[in-house]
């Protein structure tokens, strides 16, 4: 069975929690004690019917005020696939939350009113999920019960929705009239609207091919950790290198090469602990022994000799700041790429993007919290990168506060001299 | 050739990936084990990642004097057949000295009373990462947790302070005091669970797997009949023999079986596919008392 991940996006009034409740009551992924746990609530709420946007409430705090402070993960099977939700929070204040919700995902779902149409915040969440790298867009236009179903509206919101869309480069958009509410066109297909001839969304997540949008092509292995069990008296010459297969398709008998060291080797064995394997690829773990007794440690890259990430510490990228105390130019900041720690110097901001107009505002000096922006850095040591565009893997890096360990912004490099 | 794990696969992948990160960045980290069906996935999936060394980590058992001995044998045998280190934390020696006052109620739990040796045990172990094998499925308040949480020099998580978890760049970072919790079977359901014992034939205690039991029922729970737990004829709680099987495992006084005829791990997959109860809600009586009783543990630094 296949995995897909996606997030979902949208404000408590577009009706995200009640589509989530109603794709995990639908799917028969809710059991009767939490339903009943909901009833009750609804019940002691007065609600007029089982409220199951309740279903995905998770913390007092937000019961208490009916609102999503973070990112929670909820998960649904069918007998075709196997799905991770990131249900991030709507508000304007938690850009943070949508990308982090969507560093992980294949695919996002935004939520519109039928009524109103795009928002600004819909434009925003459309932004953030095309700089995240998400190839597919699913846009449901909910509430269609409350426009009679008319096929004019969602034409409408549809065709601006498209318009916007046009300027990203997330390359597949589907646009889905729904009423989570009632449940037209959530899991099942709507009776109300014979007009549209589409999928529903369940069935859409379902088929949808997203086998294609990995990197199988640019090997790429960062070393997690030497494997060296000195100890042992069997294994004392046992050395290998653990770690993911970050991209590309790694064969036992290739040839690759070792960043930094610039040294070249074959590949001798590839292995698990459930035996040895001809070849690995994303997002297998694995153990590589290499012909050739090289100096390699954590952080270090294995790649193709004719197909090398790019090496440097002058580095360009976009970056989501997340922190409430604000990014000044100047600031030094621990970076972690792939399995490499680093220390950065922010050299320069080139411009805040403006989101909602994609505006790049150019006097900008700085970046508030929510903000996004490109950066000039300097890091202490090379990073082995791709753009984040191609490589997901090895084009992202997170920026930490030394002094409080906070995680304060997520990063998307850019080509060198882009 | 279609380059694609299965769901499992990238399931397996992702915490191994989880625990070598663990074993790469922290000085001093150690794995809990209850003896329950996700701490026998997890031990197997940390000798997996491991491989070919043998768990370099402590395996800590907070034990409540109130646990099943066919898990404790289970136990004993997994540690033994591993070659690897155990801990236990006594939370019935943490009440002999008068460290933790037990609720003097008849039934109350000893699940609270857990966090306090909990805590004690990886300050005096000197522990920075606790890996543990919470799910975000099992329960509302864990459905927000990070894959790397962190608990302050008391052992608390502050869910409104979460750091954001982008990608796979875990922030491992933190101050001297402070620890991490680690789960990762955080995006494990209990269905992948059982569908992983069984491709893996990961061992498990038999009170998984349907028996003949003395039970009565308390709060619309099958409790087993016990030293420790016992139907009250004042309350009209009486014995009566079933064939149940448990669904987790933990403090006898307040983890429920479920009537059951599935013997083997293919039949509880059956039968865990077709529930309509969650795990916590058909067996834990202790996540009953509020909506919010996850969570106020969990800040309190539980599991």
């Amino acid at each position: 069975m296949e995995l897909l991940r996606f997030a979902t996006a949208g404000s408590v009034d577009d009706g995200k929690s009640t589509l989530i409740g109603r794709l995990l009551y639908d799917s028969k992924q809710v059991f009767e004690d939490q339903l009943e746990a909901i009833e009750r609530s609804s019940l002691a709420r007065g609600d007029e019917f089982t409220n199951l946007a309740l279903l995905t409430d998770g913390l007092r705090a937000e019961r208490e005020q009916g609102i999503t402070i973070d990112v929670a993960y909820r998960y649904f099977a069918t007998p075709r696939r196997k799905f991770i939700i990131a249900d991030t929070p709507g508000h304007t204040q938690h850009t943070r939350n949508m990308v982090t919700g969507c560093s992980t995902a294949d695919l996002v779902v935004l939520l519109v009113d039928a009524r109103v149409g795009p928002t600004e915040q819909t434009r925003r969440h459309a932004t953030v999920a095309s700089l995240l790298g998400i190839r597919h867009l699913v846009l449901c236009i909910n509430k269609m019960d409350l426009v009679e179903f008319e096929r004019t509206r969602f034409e409408a919101v549809r065709r601006e929705f498209e318009d916007f869309a046009a300027r990203l480069e997330v390359t597949d958009v589907t646009c889905i009239p729904m009423s989570a509410l009632e449940g037209d066109n959530v899991v099942d297909r709507s009776s109300e609207m014979k007009w549209y001839d589409g999928p529903s969304l369940l069935h859409h997540l379902e088929q949808v091919h997203i086998g294609s949008d990995r990197n199988l092509i640019d090997l790429r292995f960062p070393v997690q950790r030497v494997v060296r069990p000195i100890a042992s008296s069997e294994l004392r010459d046992y050395r290998g290198y653990a770690g993911e297969v970050a991209s590309g398709v790694l064969e036992v008998g290739d040839e690759v090469m070792v960043l930094p060291s610039g040294f070249s080797t074959t590949v001798e064995a590839i292995e698990t602990a459930d035996g040895p394997r001809k070849e690995a690829y994303p997002p297998a773990s694995v153990v590589v022994r290499l012909a050739d007794e090289l100096d390699i440690s954590r952080g270090d890259m294995l790649c193709r000799p004719r197909n090398r990430p790019t090496s440097g510490q002058d580095l360009s990228a976009m970056v989501c700041w997340m922190a409430d105390r604000p990014l000044r130019k100047g600031a030094k900041l621990a970076l972690k790429h792939t399995t490499r720690w680093a220390r950065a110097l922010v050299k320069d901001v080139t411009y805040r993007l403006d989101v909602n107009t994609l505006h790049r505002d150019r006097s900008a000096d700085g970046l508030e919290l929510n903000d996004i922006g490109r950066l000039d850095l300097r890091t202490t040591v090379p990073l082995f990168y791709d753009e984040y565009r191609v490589n997901r893997a090895t084009g992202s890096f997170i920026l930490v506060d030394e002094a409080t360990n906070a995680t304060v912004a997520a990063g998307m490099l850019l080509r060198a001299n882009d | 050739m279609t380059y694609r794990l299965s769901h499992l696969d990238v399931l397996e992948s992702e915490a191994i990936f989880i625990m070598r990160e663990v074993v790469a960045e922290f000085e001093k980290p150690a794995l809990l084990f209850s003896g329950g069906k996700d701490s026998a996935v997890l031990l197997r999936l940390a000798v997996k990642a491991c491989w070919p060394q043998r768990v370099p980590f402590q395996i800590v058992h907070v034990d409540t004097g109130h646990n099943f001995p066919e898990v404790l044998d289970y136990r004993d045998h997994q540690v033994e057949s591993l070659g690897v280190h155990l801990v236990v934390g006594s939370v019935q020696e943490d009440i002999d000295r008068g460290a933790i006052v037990e609720h003097p109620a008849p039934g109350a739990t000893r699940n609270r009373l857990q966090t306090f040796t909990l805590l004690r045990v990886i300050e005096e172990g000197g522990y920075d990462a606790v890996l543990g094998g919470g799910r975000r499925d099992e329960e509302k308040a864990r459905a927000k947790e990070r894959v790397f949480s962190l608990r302050d020099e008391f052992g608390q998580w502050d869910p409104r302070a979460q750091r954001p978890e982008l990608w796979h760049l875990y922030n491992t970072r933190h101050q001297s005091g402070e620890h991490f919790r680690v789960f990762p079977l955080s995006n494990w359901t209990e269905l992948d669970i059982w569908q992983y014992i069984e491709r893996e034939s990961v061992p498990l205690p038999e009170i998984y797997f349907a028996h003949e039991r003395e039970v009565f029922r308390r709060g619309g729970l099958l409790l087993a009949v016990g030293p420790y737990s016992k139907p009250r004829a004042d309350h009209g709680e009486s014995a009566f023999s079933a064939t149940v099987r448990y669904r987790t495992v933990g403090d006898m006084t307040c983890t429920a079986a479920v009537e059951s005829k599935a013997t083997t791990t293919g039949e509880v997959i059956i039968e865990t596919a077709m529930s309509r109860v969650s795990e916590r809600g058909a067996t834990r009586a202790d996540d009953r008392f509020s909506e919010a009783a996850m969570e106020d543990r969990k800040r309190e630094g539980y599991f």
